[in-house]
């Protein structure tokens, strides 16, 4: 649900990196918040165990830019990937504007991929979603590891529908800001139908 | 359409901030915040200058949803209150009508009771700007501020 003050002049909208457990969502924030102007991005919050794991969420609000004199702000968020963190995914799905689904491109990871997949259609189901219909791009992740499947091949498993999709890798930044691009595109156009 | 978008007019604007404001000296609170259950911050009041009112807004959400899905498990409707007692700050966090999350930030200068007392009654008054502020929003004809946006100014912000 983007929130849009008129007095302020602001748009503010919610974008959730989704996917399963070191998929590298987390890592695609990082990069994010490194190489943003200190104007443009707020403190980025990590939620995390100590060893590093997302525990809640990651928080990174950023500022891109006007339109039409309304300032635009994204916040962006993750969710803890590892499966038994399901409850706390489900409230950080809440209120969300565009989603987009990390995947690891690794063949040992398919199947964490698919379930992960499933998992955000059935949740964003309880909200009142539906994948088919909210702004929703999906990332290729780790193109540089070896073993990895074909983009054919996750494309065939992971993108039946066809949305946007981008190779990355998250760690060097390959194609982060292609992906992030997208989703706030397809976030705008949806803000302009006057949704979600 | 499973949640309205949030819009903000600057009637409501005023009126909110005049009840957060209002709070901040009958409470003796440092400050004051409304934050939405999505953690977007809606207004804030008192000394909020050194604040980071954003991480401060989308924490206390997650603080409320966290709580919230206790409650479920819990067989409770919502835990509709919190406290957190520091050495030197201390902050009192309510949700109002089932939507909004009122935060108060206060130190030695007040007290609990005096902030529960306060915050009682703000929130009726915030409950009430916050229905016609939704009823106005869902109101047929009233169409997004963002109508005429082109995706040619879409594209312009991504063009740097």
């Amino acid at each position: 649900m983007s929130f849009i003050n008129l007095m302020a002049r602001e748009i503010n909208c919610k974008i959730v990196y989704y996917g399963p457990g070191l998929c590298g969502k987390t890592t695609n924030l990082q990069y994010i918040y490194e190489r943003t102007n200190p104007e443009a991005k707020g403190k980025m919050i990590s939620l995390a165990t100590e060893t590093d794991r997302t525990l809640f969420f990651d928080f990174l609000p950023l500022a891109l830019g006007e339109i039409r004199g309304f300032k635009t702000r994204f916040y962006l968020y993750t969710v803890p990937g590892q499966v038994f963190y399901d409850a706390s995914r489900k409230l950080i799905l809440k209120g969300v504007d565009g989603v987009v689904f990390v995947a690891d491109s690794q063949i040992a990871r398919m199947e964490a991929n698919q379930e992960s997949l499933e998992n955000l259609r059935t949740n964003l189901a309880e909200q009142g979603y539906s994948l088919d219909k909210i702004p929703y791009v999906i990332q290729y992740n780790k193109r540089d590891m070896p073993d990895i499947a074909t983009c054919e091949e996750l494309r065939e498993v992971l993108n039946p529908t066809n949305v946007p999709e981008f190779e990355a890798c998250a760690r060097t930044g390959v194609g982060v800001f292609d992906t992030l691009k997208a989703v706030a595109k397809l976030v705008l156009t949806e803000l302009k139908k006057g949704g979600p | 359409m499973v949640n309205p978008q949030m819009v903000m007019y600057e009637e409501e604007f005023n009126q909110i901030q005049t009840v957060v404001d209002h709070l901040v000296k009958s409470a003796n609170a440092k400050s004051v915040f409304i934050v939405d259950k999505n953690g977007q911050l809606i207004a804030a009041s008192g000394d909020v200058e050194h604040l980071d009112t954003t991480s401060l807004a989308s924490l206390t959400a997650g603080n409320i949803a966290a709580t919230g899905g206790m409650a479920k498990l819990l067989k409770e409707n919502e835990f509709a209150t919190q406290f957190h007692e520091g050495e030197r700050a201390n902050v009192y966090i309510t949700l109002v009508g089932n939507r909004v999350i009122l935060v108060v930030i206060f130190d030695a200068k007040s007290s609990l009771g005096l902030v529960r007392l306060r915050v009682k009654k703000a929130s009726e008054e915030l409950n009430h700007i916050f229905e016609n502020l939704l009823k106005k929003v869902q109101e047929p004809g009233g169409d997004s501020p963002f109508a005429e946006i082109t995706d040619e100014d879409i594209d312009n912000l991504f063009n740097d």
